[in-house]
C-alpha cells in the first residue's frame, strides 16, 4: 500500500486543522486561567463569529481574511459586554453558577442562530479556495496555509501582549491571587471583562481563518469546542503555549489515527490523551507554570 | 429563502389585548369546531414536518412544497367532490419522533382528515403509528427505511421509493450508464458516513458491485460531522479508483467534493446514492466548479410534465430552493387531494379506503399511475440526476430523461 506516501501530507493536513484547533483553545484557556470560567458558550460564539464572517462576505463582500480586524474587535466587544453585562451579574460570585449561565448562552445562541438563519448549510465560494503550494510531497491548500501561520501570530501576539503590557501583567496577577491584585488597585471587573473579550476575540480570528474552507449551520461550534477542551487539558489550564502546542498535536494525532485505524476512530486518539493525561498529569504539559 | 426568524421578528410583541383576544378564538376554536368548519367550508390537513432542529432545512422545504400544491389546489376552484371546499393546511412541527407522536395527538384534536410529511424516516416510525390510533390516513413523503410499510398499518401509504427499490436501481443504472460508454470504469472507492444509512449502503455495495463487474478497491467511514476529508482523499489518490461513491449528508458531501479537487483527484464519475449535496441546487450555485458532473440517485421530478412547469415557476416565484423535499410533497398533496375529493367525504374511514384505490397520475413525479401495495407506491423509483452547468440533469432511466448523460467526466481543472 502507499500508505507511508500518504503519511507525510497527513501530519501537514494534521498541523493546519491543529492551528485552528490550538487558537480556538487560546481563547478558553485564557478564559479559564484567569476567570476559572469553564465557558460553555465558546463554540457557540465560534458559530457566530462563523455566521458573521459569512454575511460580512456574502453580504458586503469583505473578504474573511479582511474581516479578522472588523470582527476581532467587534467579537471582542462582545465578550466584554457578555461577561460584564450577563455573566458577572447572573453568577453572583458562585464560579458553578458561571458554569450554569455559559451553558445557558450557548443554548440560547444556538437556538436563535436556528430560528434566525435555518440548519441550512453555508459556505463562501472563493477564488483563491483551490489555489495549493505544490511541497512535491504534499499539496497544501492555500487557505490552510494562511490558518497555520495566522493562529502562530495570534498566539505569539497573545503571547506578547499578556508578557509586557500593563493590562497583560494586570491579568496574570488576577489570575495567580486575585484579592491580592484587588489590594493593590486593579479594576477586577474590567479585568475579567477584558479577559473574556480577548478570549471572545480569538475566537473571531479562528472564525475568518476556518471559513474559507470551511462550513457554517447552528451546530458548528460544537465540533470544535470538544476537542478545545481537551486541547487545554492537555496543554494545562490558562497556559498559552500550552494551548498552542496541544493543539497541534491533537491535529496531528487526530488524522494519524483516522489514517491508521479509520476516520470513524480518528478522534478516539484526542480522547484517549483526555484521559491519559487526567490520569497521569492532571496539571497537563505546561500546566506547572500557568500563565 | 424565507426564514422563520423573518416573521418572527416582524411580528409584533404580545400585549395583553392580543393574549386576550388569542385565548378567546382559542376557545372559541375548540368549542365550536364542526360549527367553524362548516361556516368556512375548508377541508384540514395536517402538515408534519421538521421545520426546527438539525433537520429543519429539509422541513421547511417540504412544508413549501405542500403549501405550493394546496394554494395551486384552491386557486383552480378547491375540492370538487366536496362542493368546491378550500383545503386548509394545520402545520405541525416533530423535530423529533416523541414530539411528533405528539403533535399528531393535536393533530387529530384539530380535526384533520389526513395527515402528510414528517421527511425522516426516524420520525414517520413513531407518527404513522400514532396516527393509526386516531385511524387518520398518513402519506408519508420521504422516509427511505422500508420498515414504515412492513408494519401492517392500513393508514400508512408512501409516496416515494423506499431504500431497497432505490440502491437496487442506483446499481443496474450505473451498470447501464457504464455499458452504454464502453464499459470505462472498472474499480470503485466507497466513502460513506457511518451511521445506518450510510454503513447499510456501503455494505449493499461491497456485495453487489463485484455482482456487476466491478472491483471494490477501497472502503473508507467517516463519522458525522466530520471536519477534514484529507486523509480519505490521500487514499483515494493513492488507489487511484475509476469511481467514487459516497453516501453522507449534505455538510460531509460538501466537504468531500472540494477537498477531492483541493487534491487535484479525478476520478472518471462521483457517482453518490441518496447523496446529500448532489440534489441539492444550493450545492451547484454555491460550489459550481466542485459540483460539475457529479451524478446522484435521488428522489427527482419529472421535469418535462405539464404539471412541472407551473410547479417550477411558483418554486422560483416563491424563492425556495428546488430540492426533492419540495417536489415529493408537492406531489403527496396532490395525491392527498384528489382521494379526498374522489372519496366525497372527510370521514378518514373513507379517505384512507380512496387512498388505497388510487391511480393519480397528474402529479410531478416520473412515476406513473399511483398504485398503492400494503401502502407502497408500487411505480415509485428513484432517478439518475447529474449537475450539468447550473442545472441538475435528469439522465436515467432514459424515458425521464433531459439531457445525456457525461461519462467519464472531463478532468477538472
Amino acid at each position: 500500500m502507499g500508505e507511508l506516501g500518504i503519511v507525510v501530507p497527513a501530519v501537514l493536513a494534521g498541523l493546519t486543522t491543529g492551528a485552528i484547533y490550538a487558537l480556538v483553545a487560546l481563547g478558553l484557556t485564557l478564559i479559564y486561567g484567569v476567570l476559572h470560567i469553564i465557558n460553555f458558550a465558546h463554540g457557540s460564539l465560534l458559530m457566530l463569529a462563523l455566521y458573521a464572517a459569512f454575511f460580512l462576505k456574502t453580504l458586503w463582500g469583505i473578504d474573511p481574511y479582511a474581516a479578522v480586524f472588523v470582527l476581532g474587535p467587534a467579537f471582542f466587544a462582545l465578550g466584554y459586554v457578555l461577561q460584564r453585562g450577563v455573566i458577572w451579574p447572573a453568577s453572583h460570585g458562585q464560579d458553578s453558577m458561571i458554569l450554569m449561565v455559559t451553558l445557558g448562552l450557548s443554548i440560547v445562541i444556538d437556538n436563535l442562530a436556528l430560528a434566525l438563519w435555518t440548519s441550512s448549510t453555508r459556505t463562501v465560494d472563493l477564488p483563491y479556495a483551490f489555489a495549493v503550494i505544490d511541497l512535491k510531497l504534499a499539496l497544501i491548500p492555500l487557505p490552510r496555509a494562511v490558518a497555520f501561520v495566522a493562529a502562530l501570530a495570534a498566539a505569539g501576539l497573545l503571547w506578547l501582549f499578556l508578557a509586557r503590557t500593563d493590562l497583560g501583567r494586570a491579568i496574570r496577577a488576577v489570575a495567580k491571587e486575585r484579592l491580592g491584585a484587588q489590594l493593590v488597585g486593579i479594576d477586577v471587573r474590567h479585568v475579567y471583562a477584558m479577559c473574556f473579550g480577548l478570549g471572545t476575540a480569538c475566537v473571531a480570528v479562528a472564525a475568518c481563518l476556518l471559513l474559507p474552507t470551511f462550513y457554517v449551520t447552528p451546530q458548528v461550534g460544537h465540533a470544535f469546542v470538544l476537542v478545545a477542551f481537551t486541547t487545554v487539558v492537555l496543554g494545562g489550564m490558562g497556559s498559552m503555549e500550552g494551548a498552542l502546542i496541544g493543539g497541534l498535536v491533537l491535529g496531528v494525532v487526530e488524522t494519524l489515527c483516522g489514517l491508521f485505524l479509520g476516520e470513524s476512530l480518528g478522534q478516539i486518539g484526542i480522547f484517549a490523551i483526555f484521559i491519559l493525561i487526567l490520569l497521569f498529569r492532571p496539571t497537563g504539559l505546561f500546566g506547572g507554570k500557568s500563565a | 429563502m424565507p426564514n422563520l426568524g423573518e416573521t418572527m421578528s416582524k411580528r409584533p410583541l404580545a400585549t395583553r389585548r392580543h393574549v386576550l383576544a388569542a385565548g378567546t378564538a382559542a376557545a372559541a376554536l375548540m368549542g365550536f369546531p364542526a360549527l367553524l368548519g362548516a361556516q368556512a367550508r375548508t377541508v384540514k390537513i395536517g402538515v408534519l414536518h421538521p421545520v426546527t432542529g438539525g433537520l429543519s432545512y429539509s422541513g421547511i422545504q417540504g412544508r413549501h412544497g405542500a403549501q405550493i400544491a394546496i394554494d395551486e389546489i384552491n386557486a383552480a376552484g378547491g375540492l370538487k367532490g366536496l362542493g368546491g371546499a378550500k383545503i386548509e393546511p394545520v402545520l405541525a412541527d416533530a423535530p423529533s419522533g416523541p414530539a411528533g407522536v405528539a403533535e399528531v395527538a393535536k393533530l387529530n384534536e384539530a380535526g384533520v382528515v389526513a395527515i402528510q410529511g414528517p421527511f425522516a424516516s426516524g420520525i414517520a416510525l413513531p407518527t404513522t403509528q400514532e396516527a393509526a390510533r386516531f385511524g387518520i390516513p398518513f402519506l408519508v413523503d420521504v422516509g427511505v427505511v422500508d420498515q414504515i410499510v412492513q408494519r401492517g398499518l392500513t393508514n400508512t401509504f408512501r409516496f416515494g421509493p423506499g431504500f431497497g427499490k432505490i440502491t437496487g436501481g442506483a446499481l443496474d443504472n450505473l451498470a447501464a450508464i457504464n455499458d452504454a460508454a464502453g464499459k470505462p470504469a472498472k474499480t470503485v472507492f466507497l466513502v460513506h458516513e457511518d451511521g445506518a444509512f450510510g454503513g447499510g449502503m456501503a455494505k449493499l455495495m461491497a456485495t453487489e458491485l463485484p455482482k456487476r463487474g466491478f472491483e471494490v478497491v477501497g472502503t473508507e467511514a467517516h463519522p458525522t460531522p466530520h471536519r477534514d476529508f484529507t486523509n480519505i482523499v490521500l487514499k483515494i489518490k493513492s488507489a487511484n479508483p475509476d469511481l467514487v461513491i459516497p453516501s453522507n449528508y449534505l455538510n460531509e458531501f460538501v466537504l468531500f467534493a472540494r477537498t477531492l479537487r483541493q487534491q487535484r483527484v479525478n476520478p472518471k464519475a462521483v457517482y453518490a446514492v441518496l447523496g446529500g449535496g448532489a440534489s441539492n441546487i444550493k450545492f451547484v450555485k454555491e460550489h459550481n466548479a466542485d459540483a460539475q458532473h457529479i451524478m446522484d440517485v435521488n428522489h427527482w421530478f419529472d421535469p418535462r410534465k405539464p404539471q412541472s412547469q407551473a410547479f417550477q415557476r411558483a418554486v422560483e416565484a416563491k424563492g425556495v430552493d428546488l430540492t426533492y423535499e419540495v417536489m415529493l410533497n408537492h406531489a403527496c398533496m396532490h395525491v392527498l387531494a384528489e382521494a379526498i375529493d374522489r372519496a366525497g367525504s372527510t370521514d378518514r374511514a373513507k379517505v384512507t379506503a380512496a387512498l388505497a384505490a388510487s391511480t393519480f397520475d397528474r402529479h410531478i413525479m416520473p412515476y406513473g399511475p399511483t398504485k398503492f401495495v400494503n401502502g407502497q407506491n408500487e411505480g415509485a423509483q428513484a432517478v439518475n440526476t447529474q449537475i450539468v452547468g447550473q442545472r441538475i440533469e435528469v439522465i436515467f432511466p432514459r424515458a425521464f430523461a433531459s439531457a445525456q448523460p457525461v461519462f467519464p467526466v472531463p478532468p477538472k481543472s
